[in-house]
């Protein structure tokens, strides 16, 4: 493999000023996925910026009575965090839904977030691909795709985006904060992955050299009531091949508000805005509840081989939503 | 049986290596520290088919620590042209560098030898290698008009009786077709060696499932006396069949030559995709017919899996109706294409595991056709001799192990109707199927000495590939001996231990027993008791050649009865397997510990087969996708329940060791008993393995 240069930041204008915009140089999280793309050549950085000395290992109450949870936090604190497991159970579910039990002591917030698809093309450096190599092609579309993407794709690549918590943290309105050389930013995480179209190598918002710092949940009474279903090729340790963040809100058998966001369909964590509008003083039961995947599910376009995700993502929802409101029942 | 006991043959030991593996003390080929080691690192091809047409090496020759560049432009010239010692010419995939055909994917086309591995892989993958290309064939399917009945280690082909006519006068005919897809053997360990020229001698340290067949084949290759090359192999994590003489190992021994330096090659994850072997995808046609009573008249059963352009590699899938059923007209064929592949090779019950899929799943249908338990069909059908050989059985204890697993599993319970068990979201359902394979044996020599301090040292070129060998062998040393275990002292994988048998086929514990408990035998009559042993102690050979050649004629397998519940969820496609169920038949059990795992072990790769393994050729690069250990789904724990393996008394008075082996019957049927314990919870039959969510959604069930 390529040399390398290798820092270690101790504050965050410090890691900013070392990566200094490079488009040569990565910041070093967990290194769960950025170690092995450099390992298969798909990344080849001259100069890693290690940031896990960052003090941004905290989950802290936010202003407004959300929580903001800090880049560097390893996926085991996040789910294992009593506040999330309370007020945000679809979180930790999701989080603990991912990887395993080393990958997740190592594994943070903003390189979950930041971690590239598993698309076998993507990962092969002897393949075209559009997103590793811009113009070269996307194989998948007649190639191996059952796990590809089903809505939001376009014929330049039907990748999917492998996050677990990044489908939590949409349905939750998560907002991503970041720091750049000419000050911080921030983005709704809803608007944090940019459309596939003609550019899948633009993945997201992110201006050169930022630095995610912070996640930020808002107050949503409604996400104590959720839940996470994730089904895979295996029982543990498999990407989704459809997952569900759903967190409803019943009351006299009417939803009230509702929460629900797709993972492994796209190649960002799908919130389900189409079905939320169509649950959201709807009666909570199966029926809608099959109605409203549906009015989210007509934009797919599958591919010849994982239209069953289609059947899935119906399936999961109405599964889901009906053992929530059941839960409200009780 | 020849064998006085003391008593450790039989009960549970911990392995003898335990500590040292645990604590890391054990060593495993590619992390043994040699002076002045450098390292070789494989280019391999990116085109499916084709011709190489340059190898740019002067750029990569300049690169830091770089200090050779082997390709078939400049690599020394093999002889390829020999039957090894398991009669079988070598895969030319193991033969590298001899000419510029590119025969498939994932081809080794040079080896950049260099200082560190990571310049060795730089300079690797920098590499520039230019290829005419031409069209490439991967398509594996039923009717290939190129496809050829072809023997491998069987006869292709065995018929009597007239099928057409049987299955037309049957009450009760199935008919079907299953598929198994490409598997590969996934051990832990990667394939590694290293080679050096050390006073005249050829050495290769080296992790293998023989040591002296190793080094028999790089002898022969390089043309080198047998007594030039030693290869040593102490410890394996895993071989499944998969190690044996490699790409790895002779580019290693190239560039050592070249060089007059050690060199270390080993395998990537990735590259043991396309170099190291695996399980043929295999189609197969199972026709059945049987009277109302459910006996069978007519059996067929046809299988065609695919091989290299280089290499033929039979999976002799039909192999295993040979043996489990007769039938008045009685039919099995292995047929082969060759395509633009990598070769496969013997994976973990080859032939039986696949064979065994399809077979023990037409079976199910055909109770389901004839209204008759499973078990009993099974038991109704169990034939007195050897269905083709027409030789009896050295112990058949395949109804004791139905008998004995169905009281254990609560079988008898058991609503014969599918999709009639709901728990919340999950259908519940129940399958069993039969198991078999050969016990074999092959030639070995061993080395028994009495030390003058009371303790005893064998030697054996056996291999441990984290089977117990090394365990076994010292209980079964002991009680030849009549000493505790704690005296004797097993060393094995070097091939100047004297030739032995190989890890594989299930015959390991078997035939290097034998010669073990020859030596040990005969030495322990030459000892005076209370006599003095010089301080070179005294040693004693063994050599079971003659003895095998005198083994009567019979067929020999191990047999046993699956046993499986799972759970499905028929809205998202879910498996799950609830719990698993396996009694055999295998013989004398050496170390019980160790065999409940290797039983375990085998039963745990059938719920992967069942539900995960799959390897997905992609048809417009010919090479596979996603070919690492997140993309290739093996079972994770959370796929394993509760798995319980045990085993009947299974005694052939007129064998000289009674050992079965037991290394493969685990798996086989595994697969079969899950599958068909799904059409049990759903109604649906699913023949095409892995039986993935999206084929269970698309297919529905009773639950939908």
């Amino acid at each position: 493999m390529r040399e390398f240069d290798y820092r270690r930041a101790d504050d965050v204008s410090g890691a900013v000023a070392l990566l200094d915009a490079d488009p040569d140089a990565r910041y070093l999280g967990g290194g769960t996925n950025l170690v092995d793309l450099m390992k298969s050549g798909v990344e080849r950085p001259a100069r890693l910026v290690d940031v896990r000395a960052l003090p941004l290992d905290r989950i802290e109450p936010a202003g407004d009575g959300g929580l903001r949870v800090g880049a560097t936090v390893t996926n085991s604190d996040l789910a294992a965090h009593p506040v999330i497991r309370r007020d945000y159970p679809a979180l930790a579910q999701a989080v603990l839904a991912g990887a395993s039990g080393q990958l997740r002591n190592m594994a943070t917030v903003g390189g979950n977030l930041l971690q590239r698809t598993r698309c076998g093309y993507f990962t092969d450096v002897t393949k075209p691909c559009n997103k590793r190599v811009p113009g070269s092609g996307c194989p998948a579309v007649e190639g191996e795709h059952h796990n590809h993407a089903v809505l939001g794709a376009s014929g330049h690549c039907v990748a999917v985006h492998p996050s677990d918590m990044g489908v939590a943290l949409t349905a939750f309105d998560a907002v991503v904060s970041y720091e750049t050389a000419d000050g911080p930013g921030q983005s709704p995480l809803a608007d944090f992955y940019l459309p596939v179209g003609d550019t899948p190598h633009r993945e997201t918002v992110l201006p050169p050299g930022a630095l995610i710092t912070h996640v930020t949940l808002p107050p949503a009474p409604v996400a104590a009531r959720s839940r996470y279903r994730k089904v895979r090729e295996r029982a543990s340790y498999a990407f989704a091949i459809g997952s569900v963040a759903a967190a409803l809100d019943v009351g006299g058998g009417v939803v009230r508000e509702s929460r629900l966001a797709f993972g492994a369909v796209a190649s960002r964590p799908w919130r389900a805005r189409a079905a939320e509008r169509v649950l959201n003083g709807a009666p909570a039961t199966a029926e809608y509840f099959a109605a409203a995947a549906d009015a989210e599910l007509a934009a797919a376009r599958p591919l010849p081989d994982n239209g069953y995700k289609v059947t899935l993502m119906r399936n999961l929802v109405v599964a889901v939503l009906s053992e929530l409101a059941e839960e409200a029942a009780r | 049986m020849t064998t006085a006991t003391t008593g450790a043959v039989g009960t549970a030991h911990t392995r003898v290596e335990g500590r040292d593996k645990v604590t890391g003390a054990a060593r495993y080929a590619g992390e043994i520290p040699f002076a002045g080691l450098v390292h070789g690192w494989l280019v391999l091809s990116t085109v499916a088919r084709g011709r190489i047409l340059s190898v740019e090496t002067g750029p990569v020759l300049g690169m830091p620590g770089v200090l050779t560049v082997l390709h078939h432009g400049n690599a020394p010239r093999l002889d390829t042209d020999y039957v090894g010692m398991l009669g079988v010419p070598p895969d030319p995939t193991a033969a590298v560098f001899q000419n510029d055909r590119v025969p498939h994917a994932g081809w080794p086309v040079a080896l950049v030898v260099a200082e560190t591995p990571e310049q060795a892989r730089e300079a690797a993958e920098a590499l520039v290698v230019t290829y005419e290309r031409e069209p490439h064939d991967i398509e594996l399917f039923a009717g290939r008009p190129d496809a050829y009945a072809a023997d491998g280690h069987m006869p292709a082909v065995t018929e009597k009786g007239d099928l057409e006519a049987e299955l037309a006068a049957c009450a009760h005919v199935v008919d079907v077709e299953y598929t198994t897809p490409e598997e590969h053997h996934a051990m832990m360990e990667p394939h590694a060696a290293t080679a050096l020229w050390d006073g005249g001698r050829l050495e290769v340290v080296d992790s293998n499932q023989g040591a002296t067949w190793v080094a028999d084949e790089l002898a022969r290759m390089f043309s080198l006396d047998a007594s030039a090359v030693r290869v040593r192999s102490e410890h394996i994590g895993g071989g499944f069949g998969s190690k044996g003489l490699r790409a790895h190992q002779v580019s290693a021994v190239m560039a050592a030559t070249a060089l007059q330096r050690p060199v270390r090659v080993v395998l990537t994850r990735r590259q043991m995709f396309s170099l190291t072997g695996y399980r043929s995808p295999t189609v197969q046609r199972v026709r059945l017919g049987a009277g109302p009573d459910g006996r069978l008249r007519a059996l067929e059963h046809r299988s065609l899996n695919q091989t290299s352009t280089v290499w033929e590699f039979v999976e002799p899938s039909a192999g295993v109706a040979r043996v489990m059923y007769d039938a008045d007209a009685h039919r099995t064929s292995n047929e082969v294409v060759r395509l633009d592949v990598p070769s496969p090779t013997w994976m973990r019950g080859p032939g039986e595991a696949p064979g065994s899929f399809a077979l023990e799943a037409a079976f199910d249908e055909l109770a389901e056709r004839c209204g008759i338990d499973p078990v009993e069909l099974r038991l109704r059908n169990d034939p007195e001799r050897g269905p083709v050989s027409g030789l009896p059985f050295a112990g058949r204890n395949l109804a004791a192990c139905f008998r004995e697993g169905a009281r254990r599993f609560g079988w008898a319970d058991r609503d014969p109707r599918p999709g009639t068990r709901r728990e919340g979201r999950w259908l519940l359902g129940t399958g069993t199927a039969a198991a078999s394979f050969p016990s074999g044996a092959l030639p070995s020599t061993a080395a028994v000495t009495a030390e003058a301090d009371g303790t005893y040292t064998v030697r054996i070129a056996a291999a441990d590939i984290g089977t117990g060998a090394r365990t076994a062998l010292t209980l079964v040393a002991a009680d030849a001996l009549r000493v505790a275990p704690d005296r004797v002292r097993v060393r094995i994988g070097d091939s100047d231990f004297g030739p032995a048998g190989i890890a594989g086929g299930s015959m390991g514990t078997r035939s290097w027993a034998w010669a073990v408990t020859a030596a040990a035998e005969e030495l322990r009559g030459r000892l005076v008791p209370g006599g003095a042993v010089p301080p070179e102690g005294i040693t004693v050979r063994s050599d079971t050649t003659a003895a095998l050649g005198a083994l009567a004629q019979k067929e020999r397998h191990s047999f046993g009865a699956q046993f499986a519940e799972v759970a499905v969820d028929v809205a998202t496609g879910e498996v799950r397997v609830r719990r698993m169920l396996g009694v055999f038949a295998a013989g004398r059990i050496v170390n019980p510990l160790t065999a409940r795992g290797q039983l375990v072990g085998g039963m745990t790769w059938g719920i992967s087969m069942a539900l995960h393994e799959e390897a997905v050729r992609d048809r417009a690069f010919g090479g596979l996708y996603g070919a690492d250990l997140a993309g290739y789904h093996v079972a994770t724990h959370a796929d394993v329940p509760t798995v319980e393996a045990d085993w009947v008394d299974d005694p052939d008075p007129d064998d000289p060791v009674g050992i079965k082996g037991i290394g493969e019957v685990g798996i086989v049927g595994a697969a079969a008993a899950v599958a068909n314990a799904v059409w049990h919870a759903t109604g649906v039959r699913h023949r095409n393995l892995p039986i993935r969510p999206d084929r269970v959604l698309r297919a529905g069930g009773t639950g939908v």
